[in-house]
């Protein structure tokens, strides 16, 4: 009997893996759903003994049985977008079924957990400070210390809280990572509660992902005997991007408003009901396990570059033409990303703009690509690494179009509790809309007699509305309580610096406007 | 209405012992009676024994919640920046046109398909790499 392949990845299945699974069946052959390779443009693709057929349709069946079909990409771990990957975090990814205990463990699964068990809380902290691993959510902190933090508060109760409220546009490796190998997730956090002498740990999933709530769910009734006496369950948010935000997640998952708390104190002092607790991104939990196994963290840190250690699972998004998930360690340009392993634009033409870190991060040009994925590169060149999702866009992308959309999703998701960003993102959007019109009129109420101080001149032209802009963006950059407001500047003054034919016809203008390298 | 707020009992019952019950009670609520509404708001405060001003708090500033039930059928169509590089803005009338008022369409931002969208969501069903037509089709048949 034909042993099949095909994963049951949330993509692959919108794209049509449940019916091709179905199909496969009566056509005789044994079907394993398993977690995706990553290769989204592939999917569903279909996997027999190694080759690989994508992107698969109902009508190919037949031919990839025989042998003769044009679908075919060859053997897929010889496959340059996989071969070229360093794969720790996705070891597992197009290889085991989500759900199976066996494949789990014959893989590599609970060894990190059976060692920390051993090696007690003060070594599996030194082992996770030695990875030199940095939270994967955005913030890049050192995951050792916050651990330690923890570890060494008093209080009876402590709680390992993994942040999965993956709002970011152009991110989706949380997800997979929960959908295609949740036991790990799980792993991970079994391992933080040993370290920090937690018993307890939520999962804040957001409720865009039902896929990954019902395997998580699944994976933690099947593994609760292994991980005990650590309990874990989910926790599905109701639609709020800020509550990405950790002190904002801990209010919603306290039952209130997802309003950012003001830091201090640290969640790893005083966080979920008050008490020590550990937030952690999928991403960061989810390296752990490999971590903790014997020399693996020294192998994580060897993966790296510079400061940042170990490997980022970079997602490859938006108008390219290879898409999907690419594991590398750091260090890698943007021009290899792009534009030798992404292929380009799907749609074929120039490609414009790249947006890294999601909605909070920069527009990069393609003059920059020679940037290195490392923390402190981008920060130096004003831009962030976020999650790792790289969006791209082609040469019809409207710059000022997508600066206001920064500025729109940011009125849209404020929580509302400080004012650069309640206020600012709204004025933000109007800002931009009169410099489309090329300034705007005074209007009635300024005319107006009464109004003695609002001078009486024809208006305001498009340079004195950019002027405005980037002291509004100073002032959401510094006077906002966390990154939702704090970060809409970096795409909306990145767009400006370097698009501005995109903004005004006088380019002059933004020049004048824009004080010299603040971002 | 006794039903209803046997149902409603039922869901405060099931999530009260828990740390944090709210949202999940609220999860439940819109599930189940596909709106938490001011009477829903009211029963809960007491079963917490927290204020209605509290739990309206809470329910005014997520999403996911509606103060009255809409029993159409829903479209989530994702227009955050990865869609909108892939075309989404030019599918929005097209969507629009095909929904009239028989089916509410809504905008989410991301549904964690960026490599392959434009992406729409119908309850669990998840659909990528969708064109005019295939905008059109989901919409009519949702």
């Amino acid at each position: 009997m034909t042993l099949v392949r095909i994963s049951d990845d949330a993509l692959a299945r919108a794209g049509g893996a449940d019916k091709l699974a179905e199909a496969f069946e009566k056509k005789g052959c044994q079907v394993l759903r398993t977690s995706s390779w990553g290769m989204h443009w592939l999917e569903p693709l279909v996997e027999i003994d190694g080759l690989g057929f994508g992107p698969a349709t109902l009508n190919d069946i037949d031919a990839i049985l025989a042998g003769t079909s044009d679908k075919s990409i060859g053997k897929i771990e010889d496959h340059p977008f996989i071969a070229t990957q360093t794969r720790i975090t996705f070891k597992r990814a197009g290889k085991t079924r989500p759900l199976s205990l066996q494949d789990y463990e014959a893989n590599g699964g609970w060894a990190g957990l059976a060692r920390a068990r051993q090696i007690g809380p003060e070594a599996i902290v030194e082992q996770v400070k030695l990875s030199g691993l940095r939270g994967r959510g955005g913030a890049g902190f050192p995951t050792g210390i916050k651990w330690d933090t923890v570890m060494r508060a008093a209080g009876p109760q402590k709680y390992i809280v993994c942040n999965a409220d993956e709002g970011d546009s152009g991110t989706f490796a949380d997800r997979m990572a929960m959908e295609g190998d949740p036991f790990a997730l799980i792993e991970g956090m079994a391992i933080a509660g040993e370290a920090v002498g937690a018993d307890r740990g939520y999962i804040y999933l957001r409720s865009e992902y039902p896929d990954a709530l019902r395997k998580l769910n699944a994976a933690l009734d099947l593994c609760a005997d292994i991980i005990a006496p650590f309990k874990c369950e989910v926790r599905v948010g109701a639609g709020a991007y800020v509550c990405g935000e950790e002190t904002s997640l801990l209010n919603s998952l306290e039952g209130k408003r997802g309003e950012v708390r003001a830091k201090p104190p640290l969640p790893a002092l005083e966080g979920f009901l008050g008490r020590p607790t550990v937030v952690n991104n999928v991403l960061s939990l989810q390296a752990v396990p490999h971590i903790l196994t014997e020399g693996g963290a020294e192998e994580y840190k060897n993966a790296g570059f510079g400061r940042s250690r170990g490997t980022m699972p970079l997602q490859l998004a938006g108008n390219i033409k290879h898409g999907g998930l690419y594991e590398v360690g750091f260090g890698v340009t943007l021009d290899e990303l792009v534009n030798k392993i992404g292929g380009g634009t799907a749609s074929g033409r120039p490609v414009k703009a790249v947006q890294v870190g999601g909605p909070l991060g920069a527009y990069i040009h393609p003059d920059q690509f020679d940037i290195r994925f490392d923390y402190e590169e981008y920060t130096a060149a004003d831009a962030l690494i976020g999650h790792g999702g790289l969006t791209v866009f082609d040469d019809t992308a409207d710059m000022l179009d997508m600066a206001r959309f920064a500025m729109e999703f940011c009125s849209v998701e404020s929580c509302g509790k400080c004012t650069p960003c309640r206020i600012g993102a709204v004025r933000g959007v109007e800002i931009l809309d009169s410099i489309r019109e090329g300034g705007r009129k005074r209007d009635r109420i300024e005319l107006a007699p009464q109004m003695h101080n609002a001078p009486k001149d024809k208006g305001r032209d498009a340079g004195d509305e950019i002027a405005l802009l980037t002291d509004f963006c100073e002032t959401m950059k510094f006077g906002s309580l966390c990154a939702l407001g704090g970060f809409t500047p970096y795409p909306v003054l990145s767009a400006l610096r370097q698009w501005p034919e995109d903004f005004t016809d006088n380019p002059e203008l933004v020049k004048q406007a824009l004080p010299e390298a603040t971002g | 209405m006794s039903d209803r707020s046997d149902i409603l009992g039922e869901i405060i019952a099931r999530h009260h012992h828990r740390e944090g019950p709210l949202l999940p009670i609220l999860n439940d609520v819109q599930a189940e009676l596909g709106c938490v509404d001011a009477a829903s708001e009211a029963m809960i405060a007491r079963g917490l024994n927290i204020s209605r001003a509290d739990v309206h708090g809470v329910v005014s500033f997520y999403h996911d919640y509606l103060s009255s039930p809409d029993a159409r059928p829903h479209v989530q169509i994702c227009r955050a920046e990865a869609c909108k590089a892939r075309g989404v803005e030019k599918l929005i009338d097209s969507a629009s046109a095909a929904a009239g008022e028989r089916v509410r369409i809504s905008t989410v931002y991301c549904l964690g398909l960026c490599s392959a969208g434009p992406a729409a969501r119908i309850g669990d069903e998840l659909h990528i790499r969708l064109d005019e037509d295939a905008i059109t089709n989901l919409v009519e048949s949702a």
